[in-house]
């Protein structure tokens, strides 16, 4: 097996440029073997992480796409093992197909992208459009192995070493190597969804509408355009759906349908650029506010996944991706806070996204998810501009008592993520001190042991 | 587990742990191949089975062989053969990639490179090529690579195993074509797999895996002679066959 210094290794948001020495094990036994005789290592999965999570500049990086298979499943409890490279779209390709009576079986949370692997899912515990039903990632996964750097694998479930299972799930990789893990697949009665868009004027407009979704509908996000101000500040598109009993879906292809030509020179990410894009897609059904369709999942869940590599649009410098979540008190007033400053920034937003997240609890100590409205913002980097108004974003979350989402951070301080995440304290107990990240570094989260 | 439409082929892998014959093994296991997997490593080969097993293969046997060990070749053949009672589809995957320079001072580098990617598969593949005349049906296959084309500084001995390999599988061809047995020369480029794993794999010309083995598995199901993959080496390969001597020289390459 082969160990190589290499660069090009990047996280999606392609801000962070560094030398890792890399390693691709093809066994769970080989992959063990280098975590325990290496000071400083990490996992890299598909790279889907927008911030620097899932790099560690000058160390190492165990590149967990050998570990791509499926263990064993079980058809009639759903119950799916398999190694952590595997990745969302290979477990829908394979499992998550109709049967007889065109239901199946389904992963009860995917995030935006289905190009994610289960360890990276499980390290972020990440959440999808169904948070406010089922929660994250981490909910349904009933056990997890874990190859720690003093040589020693643990078996981690909630009733087995529970202490470092809450810790490892959304333990952003610094727990251990996940070389394992059991998810409990859902039983759907339709693979395919019927979904509405609904055109919202404003920011209150999206809070009644998705007081009136969560109840009836399973998935639920809106877009907001990003551009907006005034009367119209947080316009935007609902989206809804919800499965159709008795209506099959095939999977998507593994492959996307478009590829981007190789690096363009600058970025395509323009002012001029995204409030274009903004406007447009505003109004795309000008004639009607409302639209619904039926059919695959693939539109509703994974809209991006269609274009290869679509983060080459932001050109050389890369973008910023910006996630929080603020508890409902503070929640109307410090979302329009944010779109207002986004809207006077110049800079934009490409895609805005707005979510209620509800009151099912998450299992990890530093799960993202809680109760409360979510924004996320795609921001070009522009370089030091961009860290002040990421700076300025940040000011408002934590004033209004909520926290940022570490697998999509690049630029929090350290005092933002210990306020947003009370039980950091416990979390850093379970650190291992032969792991590290350049969110870590950042974050001065490391090892009390080491 | 998913039931898909068993195609009933039974389809042997040499090489089965590789990077490209695993995705091809697993396009297999969904269209419902009985599966025989040979190779070296066992771990990996019974890891790769369970997969295999959970994507739809209908059956599936492992069977652990050193390729570089050529007299123990005929057994390794007869032993798949034996599995499921014949062989529709034979795939040979295994390469080992010498380090060039390393190989140029030592001979015995040179020689177990020149034996695992050319000597071995070329009787692996006469033993495979006899018994499918004897059944007057099948299909041979064999990843070779477009470095084999034409011979070049930075990987002559690697490349001429290769080439010695279209050669052979050309010839085999030839004398196949009566008994109805199909001989496919798969040319892959550069591919991201354990075999390149010390080279630097950005650009433009890099395919994954999964995109090569797509092309293996419908070359193999036409029977398609010679297969560049991805499409766009065949182009590449006519230009750099074609480039003048004096020019050529000139390249870094």
């Amino acid at each position: 097996m082969s160990e190589l210094w290499r660069d090009d290794y990047l996280s999606w948001g392609r801000t962070v440029r560094a030398r890792h020495l890399v390693s691709n094990p093809t066994s769970q036994a080989l992959a063990a073997e280098i975590v325990a005789r290496s000071p400083s290592v990490l996992a890299y999965g598909c790279g889907r992480s927008y911030g620097d999570a899932p790099l560690n500049p000058g160390g190492r990086l165990i590149d967990c796409r050998g570990l791509d298979r499926i263990i064993s499943f079980d058809g009639q409890t759903g119950v799916l093992t398999c190694e952590a490279g595997v990745r969302l779209a290979d477990i829908l390709a394979i499992l998550c197909q109709p049967e007889a009576d065109n239901g199946g079986w389904f992963l009860p949370v995917v995030p935006g992208t289905r190009f994610a692997t289960v360890g990276g899912a499980i390290a972020n515990d990440v959440h999808g459009k169904n948070q406010h039903r089922l929660g994250t990632f981490g909910r349904h996964v009933s056990a997890l192995e874990l190859a720690r750097s003093d040589g020693t694998r643990w078996i981690c479930s909630q009733n087995e070493n529970a202490d470092l299972f809450a810790a490892t799930i959304g333990g952003i990789g610094l727990t251990g190597f996940i070389l394992n893990a059991t998810i409990q697949l859902q039983r759907v009665q339709g693979l395919a969804v019927e979904a509405e868009d609904i055109r919202f004027n404003n920011l209150d407009e999206f809070f009644s509408l998705a007081a009136e979704s969560d109840a009836y509908w399973d998935y639920t996000a809106a877009w907001i355009d990003s551009f907006a101000k005034g009367r119209s500040l947080g316009r935007g598109i609902f989206s809804r759906a919800r499965r159709i009993p008795g209506c099959a879906a095939w999977p998507p292809a593994l492959q996307p349908r478009i590829a981007l030509p190789p690096m363009p020179p600058i970025s395509l990410i323009r002012p001029f650029t995204v409030w274009a894009f903004n406007a447009a897609y505003w109004r795309k059904s000008s004639f009607r506010s409302r639209s619904s369709n039926t059919g695959s999942y693939e539109n509703v869940f994974f809209p991006l996944d269609a274009i290869a590599d679509w983060n080459r649009v932001y050109g050389p410098k890369g973008f910023f991706q910006f996630q929080c979540v603020v508890p409902p008190p503070a929640a109307r007033d410090a979302v329009a806070d944010l779109l207002r400053l986004t809207a006077r920034s110049v800079q934009g937003s490409f895609i805005t996204g707005l979510k209620t997240f509800g009151d099912v609890p998450s299992p990890g100590l530093m799960s993202f998810p809680m109760r409360g409205t979510s924004l996320a913002l795609d921001i070009p980097n522009r370089g030091p501009p961009t860290r002040r108004f990421l700076a300025q974003l940040e000011h408002v979350v934590m004033q209004a008592g909520g926290r940022i989402y570490p697998a999509k951070d690049a630029a929090m301080s350290a005092a933002s993520l210990r306020q947003g995440y009370p039980q950091v304290g416990t979390f850093i107990e379970h650190i291992d001190p032969g792991f590290s990240s350049a969110l870590a570094q950042r974050l001065a989260l490391t090892s009390a042991t080491r | 587990m998913v039931s898909s439409p068993s195609s009933g082929r039974t389809v042997a892998i040499f090489g089965a742990a590789s990077d490209i014959a695993m995705a091809v093994a697993r396009l297999c296991a969904q269209a419902g191949d009985l599966l025989v997997l040979v190779g070296r490593d066992d771990a990996a080969l019974s890891a790769l089975a369970a997969d295999l097993a959970e994507r739809g293969a209908a059956r599936i046997a492992v069977q652990k062989a050193d390729f570089g060990q050529v007299a123990a070749l005929p057994g390794v053949v007869q032993a798949a053969w034996e599995r499921f009672d014949g062989i529709d589809v034979a795939l040979i995957a295994y390469a080992i990639q010498p380090d060039q320079p390393a190989a140029e001072q030592n001979p015995a580098a040179a020689e177990a490179a020149l034996i695992v990617n050319f000597v071995s598969p070329a009787l692996l593949l006469g033993e495979i090529a006899r018994r499918c005349k004897a059944q007057g049906s099948g299909t041979i296959a064999a990843i070779t690579s477009v470095a084999g084309d034409r011979g070049r500084k930075s990987n002559y001995i690697y490349g001429a195993a290769k080439g010695g390999l279209h050669r052979f599988l050309e010839g085999l061809r030839h004398s196949l074509h009566a008994a109805g047995v199909s001989v496919v020369d798969i040319r892959p480029g550069f591919v991201v797999t354990k075999l390149t794993a010390h080279l630097d794999r950005r650009g433009v010309l890099w395919a994954t895996p999964d995109r090569v083995a797509k092309d293996i598995f419908e070359a193999i199901a036409s029977g398609r002679p010679v297969l560049y993959t991805p499409w766009f080496w065949q182009p590449i390969m006519v230009a750099v066959r074609g480039l003048p001597r004096w020019v050529f020289h000139r390249t870094s390459f």
